[in-house]
């Protein structure tokens, strides 16, 4: 059999050393920098400033787009592997990262003018400014459409009054893409706005204790006639709605990634365990029991990030594509969910234990299966794209 | 990176797909129900180009490698997974270890009559005390003055009972255990001490033949070693790798069988008011399916391209084929599930998929084999 050279192979999705170069840069930080405070943060519910202002002074704040905005010009995958190398280190500095790149900038690039980029991405992609995404309310999460906070414009402003809810990077984000209702209906009825958090009328509510990603702050907005200019409009009036899930879309991709990313290092920390912890006489990794929960892990991650892999392809390639990010985030963030619990099983009563770490990583996979759309929401998608286009089952190129 | 197949894989994979859908679907119950697919099926895959897809051009293939195979075994898994199951003992085991292993004149010999499908291979390796632990083989060959004469019984043989040709692996030095005291030799049809016991009444596969081949002082000639001497088990170990992939597709064709038929069904099928798709209990199913084929699917191509590549990756084609044939177990008990009564019946090809996929969580290595190798993997991996 003829060898063949990597760049005739017909399929893969080995990294190309690019990304492996990328790769290993981003690890090498995540293990030296991000990893050994995470436990402190977790405990405190500390937000890692110093971390993200390294991250942006490496450019790793503003990854996908081109350099005449100050960008890293680099792909989605690139953005992916970022995410997935931060989260084994620290779930919560993952996802800080994720809600930068994915959920605000991505729109942006997407929908916003060309003087509003030059206005705001130099500033985000060094991580002067940092950004959050503000589309829930109390009352509406994966049912958006049904939210309440509104903007009227008067003159050429926007007066925004109501409350927005579990806004991730909230308490410290510098810009805040801002979903609202602006006309009346069901439908069509939001407009999205660039907000700068020193907008008078804009204040912090409050902020959320949380189970997991407690190193990432998750906060309350709320707007009191709170004045925006209306040249902060991203997008056409009314369109606010398909930009936010536009980006939501988008932003799978990233959780996915958060989600491989915790999977890895519980599969990556039980390993070692194993090899160590002796019972009976000899390591416990000799014991197919453990073993097993080994192999079971390594083979959800594998699965997990071929879709992530896949998914990043097509948005590299600007193809359209509901189902396979939905299913990346579906599948990578039940795997996270399994190998953590895995990880603590296989580490015991040490697992149990803060100290051991592996806890935390039980605590911080639970959100991927619920935030940018839950697992419920991703099987409908799924489901629902499936039945209008049955075909695809067997056409798999798509 | 890319995810998309090539021209020349689109194109015999659509040969293929048409293929099935007329040759096969209409016919994989009857054989399911007779225990037998007429032979005369897999001529025609032969001359179609099914059979040789993964060999290289000079032996009369397509030269499309090991993807190749996982993309036309899908195909024909889809609707019948015995047939699938013949081209992966005929193309993937013993035509492969013929590639892999033997010598040039014996490739010009028998590669391209079983690319076209003019001779029938088997691979015979397993026996009635070893299966997973293959070392532990007990038949034997000693070297005589007309060449080797085997002894022994093996167990579990596909294609036995139409194959022109058998690969099959002996004992050639003292030692009752060791990978290098193995070596592998054609033997041909209709060679006397060369017997076949009854076929085995199986669950699933029906329309494959398993039986037992028996070796009483079977007299080959010299020139009939298929590899180097006591190297047969080695060679055996490189045929099954690859082996793994196959049998992923195989199970990924199952369970798109499985998840076709129940989006077609859910889509008609009414209940209380609405087609049974509108149900979040049906839909969530059906995206859980679909999830897990997905994967499945990326896993075997990727795990193909790296033998194709000449650096195979043996974790990734065990994790490839423990997720694909658990997957489509799963896969298969949702879709009867969605079908209800109608499911449980035969009249729905989906039992009988389901049937069929129980043998890729056995064959080629067992889940528990795959296990065990995916943990030595990972925990070589943290050593290195």
């Amino acid at each position: 059999m003829s060898i063949m050279t990597e760049q005739s192979l017909p399929f893969g999705y080995e990294l190309g050393e690019d990304h492996a170069l990328l790769r290993d840069n981003i690890r090498e930080f995540a293990r030296t920098v991000v990893a050994p405070g995470a436990i402190e943060r977790d405990v405190k519910g500390e937000f890692p400033a110093d971390i993200v202002r390294q991250l942006g002074e490496m450019g790793y704040m503003g990854i996908c787009f081109p350099e005449e905005y100050g960008g890293s010009g680099m792909d989605a995958l690139a953005s992916a592997i970022v995410v997935e190398e931060l989260s084994w280190a620290d779930a919560s500095v993952g996802v800080i990262n994720s809600v930068q790149n994915s959920l605000v900038i991505d729109p942006i690039l997407k929908f916003a003018s060309d003087e509003q980029k030059q206005a705001w991405l130099p500033k985000m992609a060094t991580g002067q400014w940092l950004n959050c995404f503000s589309l829930s309310e109390h009352g509406s999460g994966s049912d958006a459409g049904a939210m309440k906070c509104r903007a009227e414009l008067k003159g050429d402003e926007w007066h925004i009054n109501g409350t927005k809810m579990w806004v991730t990077n909230g308490a410290e984000a510098d810009a805040i893409l801002l979903f609202v209702r602006t006309e009346p209906g069901d439908k069509r009825n939001s407009t999205c706005i660039l907000v700068e958090k020193t907008t008078p009328g804009l204040t912090v509510g409050k902020h959320e204790d949380k189970l997991g990603i407690r190193g990432s702050s998750t906060v309350e907005l709320i707007f009191e006639n709170c004045r925006v200019p209306a040249w902060n409009t991203v997008g056409q009036r009314g369109q606010g709605l398909k930009i936010g899930l536009t980006a939501i879309d988008g932003g799978r991709l990233g959780i996915a990634a958060q989600a491989v990313g915790i999977a890895q290092a519980a599969l990556d920390r039980s390993v070692s365990y194993a090899l160590e912890r002796k019972q009976f006489g000899k390591p416990i990794a000799d014991f197919q029991a453990i073993q097993w929960k080994i192999a079971d892990m390594a083979v959800r991650i594998a699965a997990s990030r071929a879709l992530l892999y896949k998914g990043c392809w097509l948005k590299g390639l600007n193809k359209h594509s509901l189902h396979i990010p939905a299913m990346a985030k579906l599948f990578a963030a039940e795997t996270a969910s399994f190998c953590a619990n895995q990880a603590i099983q296989i580490f015991g009563g040490m697992g149990y234990c803060r100290e051991g770490e592996v806890e935390r990583y039980l605590r911080d996979a639970k959100i991927t299966e619920i935030y940018e759309g839950t697992s419920e929401m991703q099987r409908m998608t799924i489901g629902e794209t499936l039945s209008h286009d049955p075909a695809r089952v067997a056409a798999t190129e798509k | 990176m890319n995810f998309e197949l090539p021209e020349d894989y689109v194109a015999i994979r659509d040969v293929t797909r048409a293929f099935a859908a007329e040759q096969i679907a209409p016919r994989a119950r009857k054989w399911d129900d007779e225990k037998w697919i007429p032979t005369d099926l897999f001529k025609e895959m032969g001359r179609v180009g099914i059979l040789g897809v993964s060999f290289p051009d000079e032996y009369g293939g397509a030269g499309l490698g090991l993807l190749g195979m996982t993309v036309v075994v899908e195909e024909i898994a889809r609707w019948c997974g015995a047939s699938a199951l013949f081209i992966a003992a005929h193309s993937g085991l013993c035509s492969t270890h013929i590639r892999l292993a033997a010598n040039d004149e014996q490739k010009r010999h028998w590669l391209p009559k079983l690319a076209t499908g003019d001779a029938i291979g088997a691979w015979c390796l397993s026996e009635p005390h070893c299966g997973t632990d293959a070392e532990a083989l007990t038949t034997r060959a000693e070297q005589n003055s007309k060449g080797w004469v085997l002894n022994g019984a093996k167990f579990w043989i596909t294609n036995a009972l139409r194959a022109d040709v058998f690969v099959v692996t002996a004992r050639t030095k003292g030692a009752e255990r060791g990978a290098r005291t193995i070596s592998a030799f054609l033997v041909e049809k209709n060679t006397p001490g060369l017997i076949l016991g009854e076929p085995e009444d199986k669950m699933g596969m029906r329309g494959s033949d398993t039986v037992p081949v028996n070796f009483e002082n079977c007299q080959i000639p010299a020139e009939n070693l298929c590899g180097e001497l006591h190297h047969g088990y080695i060679d055996a170990l490189r045929v099954l790798d690859r082996g793994r992939c196959t049998i992923g597709a195989l199970s990924v064709g199952l369970a798109r069988g499985c998840l076709e038929e129940a989006v077609k069904y859910s889509a008609e099928r009414h209940s209380m008011g609405v087609p049974l798709n509108r149900h979040q209990a049906i839909q969530f199913k059906l995206a859980d399916m679909e999830t897990q084929i997905e994967a499945a699917r990326l896993l075997v191509r990727q795990a193909a391209v790296t033998h194709d590549a000449g650096r195979p990756d043996k974790e990734l084609s065990s994790i490839a084929k423990l997720f694909a044939s658990e997957m489509a177990s799963r896969v298969g008990w949702d879709s009867i599930q969605i079908h209800g009564g109608a499911g449980y019946t035969k009249d729905v090809c989906v039992e009988r998929l389901v049937r069929d996929n129980k043998l890729c969580e056995i064959g080629e290595g067992s889940s528990e084999v795959q296990r065990m190798l995916i943990a030595r993997a990972e925990y070589a991996r943290q050593s290195a």
